[in-house]
């Protein structure tokens, strides 16, 4: 990350938080912070959590007991869900931050078309598939099992 | 230029958590549908499945290589949603203190855990 060059963030965490008129992209990027942010919280537990694995089967069983129960399906799920969003849209942010999918430069000749025209369908795309990816999950976690 | 490359790296550590955390959902997760890498029992986290899949040198590698690049990508993430907020220099420097060392800690502990399951179940 490059440091503040004496611009500050004067709207703190509204400044990322809040979209307002930029685009489906841009709150695409809110969520890509805010799944981020849930999965390393989790990712931190999950750590101490299956590490029980290491202390054999009786500890492995206690470990699974304390996160079991209606309330942490539905928790893996979200986790699941946040997921599915976070890994197809970090491919879009890939592609895009290494110049695919986003059009050639044109000449400025009006009515303006800006790179997000090219985007969009990307967007829309991955949006698309992490829908199917959360529905297969949803199938699996709450009417096969 | 050290923040350019820290940022390649989270970027490659991206794609390295895309392929192994989409393994390990698909195998914890998709369980029904896809039914892979749960040759004991049909409970992904049974012990039998846990056991089975402990023994191979893979899992292990890949729980190591899991467990370090979704650290370096979490908490370089999260450095970077704390630092745009305009912290001063010195909440930057006991960030980066305290996330170095606190991501180090959980990566020996996280990778000691995944040896130790490998120890064990290859004596069961």
């Amino acid at each position: 990350m490059l440091d503040n060059q004496g611009h500050p963030n004067r709207l703190g965490i509204w400044g990322w938080l809040g979209g307002g008129r930029w685009g489906f992209e841009r709150y695409l990027y809110t969520l890509h912070r805010l799944t981020g942010l849930g999965l390393l919280c989790y990712f931190l537990l999950h750590i101490f959590v299956t590490s029980a694995r290491a202390f054999g089967p009786e500890a492995w069983a206690a470990s699974m007991a304390r996160v079991s129960g209606p309330l942490f399906v539905v928790g893996e799920f979200l986790v699941f869900s946040a997921f599915a969003f976070h890994a197809v849209n970090g491919v879009r942010l890939v592609l895009v931050e290494l110049g695919w999918a986003i059009g050639k430069p044109i000449e400025p000749i009006y009515p303006y078309r800006t790179s997000v025209h090219e985007q969009r369908p990307l967007a829309l795309g991955v949006m698309v598939l992490a829908g199917l990816i959360v529905l297969a999950g949803g199938l699996d976690f709450f009417i096969l099992h | 230029m050290r923040d350019q490359r820290l940022w390649t790296w989270h970027v490659l550590a991206g794609l390295v958590i895309l392929v192994f955390l989409g393994l390990h959902m698909a195998i914890m997760h998709l369980d029904v549908l896809l039914g892979i890498f749960n040759p004991g029992d049909p409970h992904p986290i049974a012990w039998a499945n846990v056991v089975a899949r402990a023994k191979t040198g893979f899992f292990t590698f890949s729980y190591i290589v899991l467990l370090g690049a979704a650290l370096f990508h979490g908490l370089y993430g999260f450095r970077n949603i704390l630092f745009e907020l305009g912290p001063g220099p010195g909440v930057k420097r006991a960030a980066n203190l305290v996330l170095t060392v606190g991501g180090l800690g959980l990566f020996v502990f996280g990778a000691w855990a995944a040896w130790a399951a490998g120890t064990l179940a290859r004596t069961l």
